[in-house]
C-alpha cells in the first residue's frame, strides 16, 4: 500500500445542465480522519456517492488500496471495504435493529436465517462500539440519535478500510458526539480511515487530521487540520467572485412593514422557536442557514401548512390567524415550496391546469369552469413569466425545471398575492434560467410585491436579498442589512449554536 | 428525429374529413349494392365509422388554435399512439375477427344489445372512476347496487302480489322509493367519504368496512317479516318500465339514460372546479394542499357522488330484472374497476377519461357478448377476460414507467 488508502483524482460528474463535480481530488491516508468541507451544494455528497457506487463519475480515476477501481454499485463498494453512513437514515422501522444491521448478509443455517447467531453477532458488535441496545427491539422505536449510533455500528460491522460519515452528528447530543469520537479513535487505531463530512467547525478541528475543502463542485485544497482555524475554513469555503450572476438592482426597498411576525413557535421543540421578523414592502428578505435550520418549516407554518402554538402574525397592521392554506391565500400570501416535484407541480396535468389550480374559483361560475377566461388567464400569466412551452396543453412533466418554476410563479400570480415566499427558488435550475428567475423577482418587487426568499446558496442570498435573516436550529440568530451581510458573517450566524 | 414527417394540422384534419365523407358515401352506396342477407347491417356501420372520422376532423379544425399547429409522424408518435390506444385497437381487432367468424354479428340489433347490457355497468363504472382518480378505490359499489335494488323494489310491488314486503303499503308515486333508495346509498357514501377524508384511511379499507356494513344492513332489511329473506317479486309495471321499455321495439330506454349520465359525468370531470380538483388531488395530493384545494370537501364529494351513481345503477338493475335479493350487485365493483383500468384509468391516480371508461366497459361487454355469439364456453370467456385485464394494465404501466 502506498501513502494513501484512497485517491480520487480529477473526478468530474455532470448532471443535465449542471457540472456537479469539476476535477475534484481527494486523497485519504490510512488510519486518518479526513474532513470534507464545503457549503450546501458544493458537491461533497455527490463526490461520496461516486465513491460509494450510487453515481458513476464521468471523468477521473478512483484508486483504492493501490489499484484503479470502477465502482458500479454500493454492494461493490462494501465488498471492497468502503462503507457509508448516510445523512438521512432510512431504517426499516418495523423490523428489529439486528435485521437492519445484517440485511443482505444474514447468518444462515441451511435455508433458514440463524436468529441466535444474529443476536450473538449483534451483541458482540454493540459491545465493540460500547452501545447498549437490545438487538431485537424494533428499529422504529429507537431515538434519532440511537439510530444514528446503530448506523455507525453497522458501518463498523463491515470491517471496512474506509468509512464515510455524512453529517454523523446532526442528531447527536454532545455526550453522544463524544461517544462517536471514541469509536472513531478506536477505528483509527485499527487502521481504518474515516471521511468525515460536517458543518460543525469545532468538531472538525477537534477530530480530523486533514481537511479538504470544496466550493461549487471544485477542489479548493487540502490542509492539515492543525494549520486551520474556523475563519480560515469559512473564507476558503465561500471565497469567490460574484460578478454578473445577478441582474442589477434598480429599485429601492420600502420601509413600510407588510408582514410582522412576532415570536412564533412550533409545537415541536426541535422545530422553529421564537421567530420574529418584519417584512418591508418592496423588499427581498433572504433567509439563510444550513440544511435543518427549520427555515422551510417556519415559512410553511406562515402559510398554514404547519401548526403555530404561540406568537402573533400581522399583515398590514392587522393581526391574522392562519389555519389553512386557504386563509393564507385569502390574505395575499403565496408559497413556492422547496420540493418542486413533491409539492409543487402536477406532472401529469397540463400547463393550463397547473397554472390556474390555486385560483380556480376566479375562473368559474357556480363551480362550472369558464374555459375562455381560464385559458386566457393561464396564457397571459405564463407569457408574463416567459415560460417556454409549445402550448398550454403540454404536460407539466415535459418542461425543464426552470420552466416549471416559472409556471409555479405564474400560478401564484393569479391569486394576486402581495407577499411571495420562495423556498429555494433556483434549486436544480441551470444558470441561464436562474438569471431569468432573478429578473422576475425584481419585476415583482417593482410591482409593489414583497418577497421572502429562503436560499442555501450563499451567492444567491447575498446577491439577491435586501436584508438577510439567518436561522440556526430553529432560531433566528441575526438579521443583517445588505451592507453588513457577507459570507463570513452569515456562516458564523448559521453555525451559531453548533459546537 | 429520423423519419419524422410533419404536416400542418389543417391538412391532417382535412384528411379525416375527406376519408370520413368517402366512407359515409360508401356506406350509403353499399346499402343499395350489397346483399343484406350476407353482409347484414355492415353498410350502416361503415357509415357510422365515416361519420366519426368526419366529426374528428371538424373538431381538429375548430380546436386548432389550442393545439400544436403541426402534426408530426414518426416511430415515436406511432409507438405512443399504439400504447395510448392499445385497448381500442384490441377491441377493433376482436370485433373484426368475430365478424369474420360469424357475419351475423354485423347487425344493428347486436350493437343495441351490447349498448343495453353496458348501460348500468357504465353508470357504476362512472361512479367508481372518481375514487380511482384519487388513487383510491371503492369496494362498496356492488353492495350499494344491491341495497338500492332491495329498497326500491320493496316499496314498488303490485297491490295484488301475494308476498308483499309491506302488505299494507298504499301505491306510492314511483319516484319516492327510487329517491329513498338513492338516499340510502348516499348516506353510506357519506360514511365512506368521512372515513377517508377525516381519518385519512385508505379507501380500500374504509370502503371494505362500509361494504360489510351495507351487506349486513341490507340483509337485515331483507329479512324483516313478513318477507323473511324471500326474493322480492311482483314489481309494479310502471317501475319495471324504467328498465325494460324498448323504444321502437329494439332501442332500450337504458341506453339514453346511460348516455345522459355519461355526458353529465364528463361535464363534471372536465368543466367544473370539482372535476379539476379531483384530477389535482389524484395527480399530486401534496401540491393540491399547497395550492389551497379543499381536499376534505372534494373527497367527501367524490364518495357521495359515486354512491349516488351506484344507487341509480341499482334502481335500474332492479327495474330491468323486475326483482331483487340482498345478493344483487355482488362483485359489480370488481367488474367496474376492471373496466376503468382497462379503459386507461390509472390506479396511481390522476389519469383517466370518460372516453376511456366507455371503451373499457364496452370491451368487456363485447368480449362477453361476442364470445358467446361465436359459441365459446363461459369458462374460456373468464380466462380471456383475465388475460385482457393483465395485458391492459401491463401496457398502462409501461406508459408511465420512466427510466
Amino acid at each position: 500500500m502506498g501513502e494513501y488508502v484512497l485517491e480520487m483524482n480529477n473526478i468530474t460528474k455532470v448532471f443535465p445542465g449542471v457540472k456537479a463535480l469539476d476535477g475534484v481530488t481527494l486523497k485519504v491516508r490510512p488510519g486518518s480522519v479526513h474532513a470534507l468541507m464545503g457549503e450546501n451544494g458544493a458537491g461533497k455528497s455527490t463526490l461520496m456517492k461516486c465513491l460509494f457506487g450510487i453515481y458513476h463519475e464521468d471523468g477521473g480515476e478512483i484508486i483504492f488500496d493501490g489499484k484503479k477501481r470502477t465502482i458500479n454499485t454500493s454492494k461493490e463498494a462494501l465488498d471492497l471495504g468502503i462503507s457509508m453512513i448516510h445523512q438521512e437514515l432510512h431504517p426499516i422501522r418495523f423490523r428489529p435493529v439486528m435485521e437492519n444491521i445484517w440485511l443482505g448478509r444474514f447468518p444462515m443455517r441451511g435455508i433458514a436465517v440463524n436468529k441466535k447467531a444474529m443476536i450473538k453477532q449483534t451483541k458482540e458488535l454493540f459491545k465493540e462500539v460500547d452501545l447498549d441496545i437490545d438487538p431485537e427491539v424494533l428499529a422504529g422505536t429507537l431515538s434519532a440519535s440511537n439510530l444514528q449510533l446503530v448506523e455507525i455500528a453497522k458501518a463498523v460491522s463491515y470491517n471496512s478500510k474506509i468509512i464515510i460519515m455524512d453529517e454523523p452528528t446532526s442528531s447527536l447530543t454532545d455526550n453522544e458526539t463524544e461517544h462517536l469520537f471514541k469509536i472513531i479513535r478506536q477505528l483509527q487505531s485499527k487502521g481504518c480511515a474515516i471521511i468525515y463530512i460536517s458543518h460543525k467547525m469545532e468538531e472538525i478541528l477537534k477530530i480530523s487530521d486533514e481537511v479538504t475543502i470544496m466550493r461549487d463542485g471544485q477542489y479548493v485544497g487540502t490542509w492539515p487540520a492543525k494549520e486551520l482555524t474556523t475563519d480560515l475554513i469559512i473564507n476558503r469555503m465561500v471565497g469567490r467572485d460574484m460578478t454578473n450572476r445577478f441582474p442589477p438592482k434598480t429599485y429601492t426597498p420600502g420601509t413600510e412593514v407588510v408582514l410582522k411576525v412576532d415570536d412564533i413557535c412550533s409545537p415541536l421543540p426541535k422545530s422553529f422557536q421564537h421567530v420574529s421578523f418584519d417584512l418591508h414592502k418592496g423588499e427581498i428578505l433572504g433567509i439563510g442557514g444550513l440544511v435543518g435550520a427549520q427555515r422551510t418549516e417556519m415559512v410553511e407554518a406562515l402559510f398554514g401548512l404547519r401548526e403555530i402554538v404561540s406568537g402573533k402574525v400581522e399583515k398590514d397592521g392587522k393581526p391574522f390567524l392562519i389555519k389553512s392554506v386557504r386563509d393564507a391565500k385569502a390574505h395575499g400570501l403565496a408559497l413556492l415550496t422547496e420540493e418542486r416535484r413533491a409539492s409543487g407541480v402536477f406532472g401529469i396535468l397540463s400547463i393550463e391546469d397547473n397554472t390556474v389550480i390555486a385560483a380556480q374559483k376566479d375562473f368559474a361560475r357556480n363551480g362550472v369552469l369558464q374555459e375562455g377566461k381560464r385559458y386566457k388567464a393561464a396564457k397571459e400569466s405564463n407569457e408574463s413569466m416567459r415560460t417556454k412551452t409549445p402550448s398550454m396543453e403540454e404536460l407539466m412533466q415535459n418542461l425543464s425545471g426552470g420552466n416549471q418554476q416559472k409556471v409555479l410563479i405564474a400560478r401564484w400570480l393569479l391569486t394576486h398575492p402581495d407577499i411571495l415566499i420562495l423556498d429555494e427558488p433556483t434549486r436544480g435550475i441551470d444558470v441561464g434560467a436562474k438569471y431569468e428567475i432573478y429578473t422576475i423577482m425584481h419585476d415583482l418587487i417593482k410591482e409593489g410585491k414583497s418577497i421572502i426568499m429562503i436560499s442555501s446558496e450563499m451567492p444567491e442570498l447575498l446577491g439577491m436579498a435586501d436584508r438577510v435573516m439567518v436561522m440556526c436550529e430553529g432560531r433566528v440568530t441575526g438579521i443583517l442589512s445588505r451592507e453588513e451581510a457577507d459570507s463570513v458573517q452569515v456562516m458564523r450566524l448559521a453555525t451559531a449554536f453548533m459546537k | 428525429m429520423q423519419g419524422e414527417k410533419t404536416i400542418p394540422r389543417k391538412k391532417y384534419a382535412l384528411i379525416f374529413i375527406v376519408v370520413g365523407a368517402l366512407l359515409a358515401i360508401l356506406g350509403v352506396a353499399f346499402n343499395f349494392i350489397l346483399d343484406a342477407t350476407k353482409t347484414f347491417d355492415m353498410p350502416w356501420f361503415i357509415l357510422g365509422i365515416g361519420a366519426i372520422a368526419l366529426i374528428y376532423g371538424v373538431v381538429q379544425i375548430t380546436r386548432g388554435e389550442r393545439l400544436h399547429p403541426e402534426v408530426s409522424f414518426s416511430a415515436k408518435t406511432a409507438k405512443s399512439f399504439l400504447t395510448n390506444n392499445a385497448i381500442m385497437l384490441a377491441l377493433l381487432v376482436l370485433v373484426v375477427v368475430i365478424c369474420f367468424i360469424e357475419p351475423r354479428f354485423m347487425q344493428i340489433r347486436v350493437l343495441l344489445d351490447i349498448l343495453t347490457q353496458s348501460s348500468t355497468r357504465m353508470i357504476i363504472a362512472l361512479g367508481i372512476c372518481f375514487t380511482l382518480l384519487i388513487a383510491g378505490t371503492d369496494l362498496s359499489a356492488g353492495r350499494m347496487v344491491g341495497l338500492a335494488a332491495v329498497i326500491s323494489t320493496s316499496m314498488l310491488q303490485t297491490a295484488t302480489y301475494a308476498n308483499r314486503f309491506y302488505p299494507d303499503l298504499p301505491e306510492l308515486w314511483v319516484g319516492i322509493p327510487i329517491v329513498a333508495a338513492i338516499i340510502a346509498c348516499m348516506l353510506f357514501g357519506t360514511l365512506n367519504g368521512f372515513l377517508v377524508a377525516k381519518y385519512d384511511m385508505h379507501p380500500f379499507i374504509a370502503t371494505l368496512a362500509v361494504q360489510v356494513m351495507i351487506y349486513g344492513a341490507c340483509s337485515l332489511y331483507f329479512d324483516m317479516p313478513p318477507n323473511n329473506s324471500q326474493p322480492i317479486g311482483g314489481v309494479r309495471p310502471d317501475f319495471a318500465a324504467i328498465g325494460q321499455t324498448k323504444i321502437g321495439g329494439q332501442f332500450s330506454i337504458l341506453i339514453p339514460i346511460a348516455i345522459v349520465f355519461t355526458i353529465a359525468i364528463w361535464f363534471v370531470l372536465n368543466k367544473t372546479v370539482f372535476g379539476k380538483n379531483v384530477y389535482a388531488i389524484g395527480g399530486n395530493r401534496e401540491a393540491a394542499v399547497v395550492s389551497g384545494v379543499n381536499v376534505f370537501k372534494t373527497i367527501m364529494g367524490i364518495f357521495i357522488l359515486a354512491s349516488f351513481l351506484y344507487g341509480v345503477g341499482g334502481v335500474l338493475e332492479a327495474a330491468r330484472t323486475a326483482g331483487a335479493t340482498n345478493n344483487y350487485g355482488n362483485g359489480y365493483e370488481l367488474d367496474a374497476i376492471a373496466a376503468c383500468v382497462v379503459g386507461g384509468v390509472s390506479l396511481n391516480g390522476g389519469i383517466g377519461t370518460v372516453g376511456g371508461i366507455i371503451s373499457g366497459v364496452l370491451i368487456f361487454t363485447v368480449i362477453q357478448y361476442g364470445l358467446q355469439f361465436i359459441g365459446i364456453s363461459p369458462m374460456w370467456q373468464q380466462v380471456i377476460k383475465g388475460v385482457i385485464i393483465a395485458i391492459a394494465v401491463a401496457i398502462d404501466m409501461s406508459k408511465y414507467r420512466r427510466k
